[in-house]
């Protein structure tokens, strides 16, 4: 019988990651592993460097989300220099992490996700189940896709000097005011992002979502509880917040993210060099038992969605109303992530044009000066990839000399070998696997955008 | 025409790469129709060079850099399948932002990393079904023949695309080695202020009505600017990003010469406008985009 499976690399996703699947001697799953391979050492490395230059250097965590990284350690570096950057400082990297969601949302459903339902696992070969197919099939809507994250794009670089790897945000605020004149040019360019939001989730609702019915309801369901972050009357919040973890029958615990390690702990485990979280708080310890899961909790959109009380912003308001009807709350099902983001990406069309239009938006008075200090700062904003904290200690000197990350995909360790494990028992039987249970599989994986 | 097979592989990278050559928006979709890209893990499901005979493919763009078995084995396996190899990005070119790490053995990073913030001392160390790591951070070139370098990090999606239509001609596309001082519209007297280097806890002094061109220099208004050693590549429109944004280049397109120093060069640079380097509270990070070739070394009695 052949006994193992390896599926590696995960082809689609923005990071590095394989699956392990073992079967017994009949053939049928005994258990599956989710491999994460990349650890680069920045917890390590950045020991010894000036606090702010921190910033600039962990956006290399990863080039599809470096904004997040960016702003969570400016937040973490202006708390161990005990510094508050002005208010048009913060609306201006708010404004950024926003502008940087988006764009990440767009490549993510339409260049990685989408390919598996406009084009099918079933129907297609690996050749052109892919953007280049969808390219063919779909080419006005490959332009649009495109020409929108272009404009993001060059919104942010316009604006920033630089999307990737951005340099704008600096300890105590930003590094240059917004000009009337760029405020009146983002303002147009903003709204041609809701509008292309909104046509994104009516374009997904009918020939995504409806066609796909049964995958939508099914493919790598577990039940777990959620994280994500929201302001203090319970809205949906990307970058200011507090944290909301619910348990999978719906109880919420609010907490602020300095109380991270109260609430939730890292657990090493041997087959992944990925740590694995789970919550603490409700005393159960870890158990990745599929029929009985302990500790697990998810984040990414999915789980924001699941944890809000409501959106401030009116469109996706009336967005979540209709998958709350539809879909109950806490929603469980793995492939609905996708749904939530497209409701996510409306919400952050909104409010960029929201913050565009506060008159404080244009104050020259964007960074206030800091002074190198010993103390500890924690940082914490919602990546696209769910909650993303950074927590620096620094000497007397301001220079580091301890760093503790989690990162969104991190605290979806858990969950996501879950889903993997559920979708490769219930279409692996008998030890028969092709290309298409494979992709099946990944599609479990793809869900959570890794 | 014949068409060409390029492929596209990442290793210890930050999918950065990647996305600036998505960034080239709907060119990369025109590109795309004058080639095959036969491997691109982050858009494509194939998964494996195995089926390749040698030297099938023309041309492969790697980016990221060297740290585990696992890199190493598809290294030296592209290599074999490629006619011409293309290090693509500042970690594949010079190991980048990832070889700070060389500063300190890859055991230590590890234990560290795994034993941080366990409060019951637990140190299970991950090593099942995983590949091995290397003792350091390693460039490309250490290991194989690099034909193409193109750093940046990551590099500008305009200069990728002009990089690869030279390729797909035939020729062997490289940047001038010029610094991005010599592409840096700020004004320049010839002698830094202070004669001490300024930590970057404030803005520095500009207009924000006036253009770049009326701003005093970085490093003559006292703060560390690696323009003067590292290669110019990222400039368009009308400034170096970083500088357009008024904060001062870190050097992540690497060294002016592929074999320089940035970290020596910038000692001379900054005697050249009276400021003494031992005021730098870090001298290391001079090195954080290019510590592969030996050039960061650990801390003496780190193991
Ligand atoms: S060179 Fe920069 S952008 Fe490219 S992989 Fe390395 S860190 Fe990422
Ligand atoms: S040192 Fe910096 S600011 Fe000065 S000219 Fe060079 S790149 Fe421009
Ligand atoms: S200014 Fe320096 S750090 Fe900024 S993009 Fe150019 S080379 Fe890189």
């Amino acid at each position: 019988m052949n006994a193992n499976i390896h599926i590696n690399p995960i082809t689609r996703i923005e990071g590095h990651a394989s699956v392990k699947i073992f079967l017994d001697e009949k053939g049928e799953v005994k258990k599956t592993r989710l491999l994460i391979h990349s650890l680069r050492g920045f917890e390590k490395f950045v020991q010894g460097r000036p606090a702010e230059e921190i910033p600039r250097i962990v956006t290399r965590i990863c080039g599809i989300c470096p904004w997040m990284h960016h702003l969570a350690a400016s937040k973490a570096i202006d708390n161990c220099f005990d510094i508050r950057p002005p208010l048009a400082g913060n609306l201006l990297r708010e404004l950024c992490h926003l502008l940087a969601h988006i764009g990440d949302k767009i490549l993510h459903f339409f260049f990685l996700a989408s390919p598996d339902f406009l084009i099918g696992p079933e129907k297609s070969h690996y050749s052109v189940r892919n953007i280049i197919g969808i390219a063919k099939s779909f080419p006005a809507l490959t332009s649009k896709v495109a020409r929108m994250r272009q404009l993001v794009h060059e919104m942010l670089e316009s604006f920033t000097g630089r999307s990737i790897h951005p340099v704008a945000s600096v300890v105590g605020g930003f590094s240059k005011p917004m000009l009337e004149e760029e405020r009146k040019e983002l303002l147009k360019a903003a709204s041609k992002l809701l509008d292309f939001a909104l046509f994104s989730l009516e374009f997904a609702k009918k020939d995504i979502f409806g066609p796909n019915q049964d995958l939508f309801e099914n493919l790598g369901t577990i039940e777990t509880g959620f994280l994500g972050m929201v302001d203090n009357s319970g809205n949906l919040e990307l970058y200011n917040g507090n944290l909301r973890l619910m348990s999978k029958d719906g109880e919420v615990i609010d907490f602020s993210p300095e109380e991270y390690e109260s609430y939730i702990e890292e657990n090493v485990v041997p087959w992944s060099y990925s740590k694995v979280p789970y919550a603490k708080i409700w005393g159960k310890g870890l158990s990745l038992k599929i029929d009985d899961p302990k500790g697990v909790y998810r984040v990414n959109s999915l789980a924001r969605i699941n944890v809000v009380e409501r959106i401030s912003t009116p469109h996706a308001q009336e967005a979540l109303e209709e998958f709350r009807n539809r879909f109950g709350r806490p929603v469980q099902n793995t492939l609905l992530y996708h749904w939530a983001r497209l409701i996510e990406l409306i919400y952050a069309s909104e409010r960029v044009i929201q913050i565009l239009n506060k008159k404080e938006i244009t104050d020259p008075n964007v960074r206030k000066k800091a002074e190198p200090k010993a103390g500890r700062g924690i940082g914490c904003v919602e990546a696209p990839r769910g909650t993303l904290i950074h927590d620096y200690t620094t000497d007397k000197d301001g220079c580091i000399v301890k760093a503790n990350l989690i990162v969104g995909t991190t605290h979806n360790t858990a969950a996501m070998n879950l889903s993997v494990e559920q979708a490769a028992r219930s279409f692996i039987k008998k030890g028969y696997i092709d290309e298409e249970i494979i992709n099946r599989i990944e599609m479990a994986v793809r869900a959570y955008d890794p | 025409m014949k068409i060409i097979k390029v492929a596209q592989e990442w290793l210890g990278a930050c999918s950065g790469c990647e996305i600036a050559m998505l960034n080239m928006g709907e060119k990369f979709f025109d590109l795309l129709k004058k080639i095959e890209m036969v491997h691109m893990p982050l858009l494509f499901d194939h998964k494996t060079f195995d089926e390749f005979q040698d030297a099938e493919i023309e041309i492969s763009i790697v980016s990221g850099c060297v740290i585990s078995e696992e890199h190493l084995h598809l290294l030296k396996k592209i290599r074999e399948k490629s006619q011409k190899l293309c290090a693509l990005g500042t970690c594949a070119t010079h190991g980048g932002i990832p070889s700070l790490l060389n500063s300190w053995s890859t055991d230590a990073a590890l234990k560290e990393i795994f034993s941080s913030n366990s409060k019951k001392d637990h140190l299970t160390f991950p090593n099942k079904d995983l590949s091995g790591f290397l003792d350091r951070v390693y460039a490309l070139d250490e290991f194989v023949e690099v034909d193409i370098l193109l750093p940046g990090c990551p590099p500008r999606p305009s200069l990728i695309r002009e990089f690869l239509s030279k390729l797909i001609k035939g020729d062997f596309p490289s940047l001038p080695n010029k610094s991005v001082c010599d592409t840096c519209p700020t004004l320049r007297f010839g002698k830094g202020r202070k004669g001490i280097i300024k930590r970057a806890m404030e803005n520095p002094e500009y207009d924000p009505n006036e253009p770049i061109e009326k701003m005093h220099c970085f490093l003559e208004q006292g703060y560390l600017c690696m323009g003067p050693v590292t290669l110019a590549g990222c400039a368009f429109y009308d400034a170096p990003p970083c500088i357009k944004a008024r904060t001062p280049c870190r050097g992540c397109y690497g060294p002016v010469y592929s074999d320089g120093n940035q970290m020596l060069e910038m000692m001379n640079a900054l005697a050249s406008v009276g400021i003494e380097w031992k005021t730098i509270i870090d001298r290391r990070s001079l090195l954080r985009f290019s510590g592969a070739h030996g050039l960061l070394r650990p801390y003496p009695g780190s193991k």
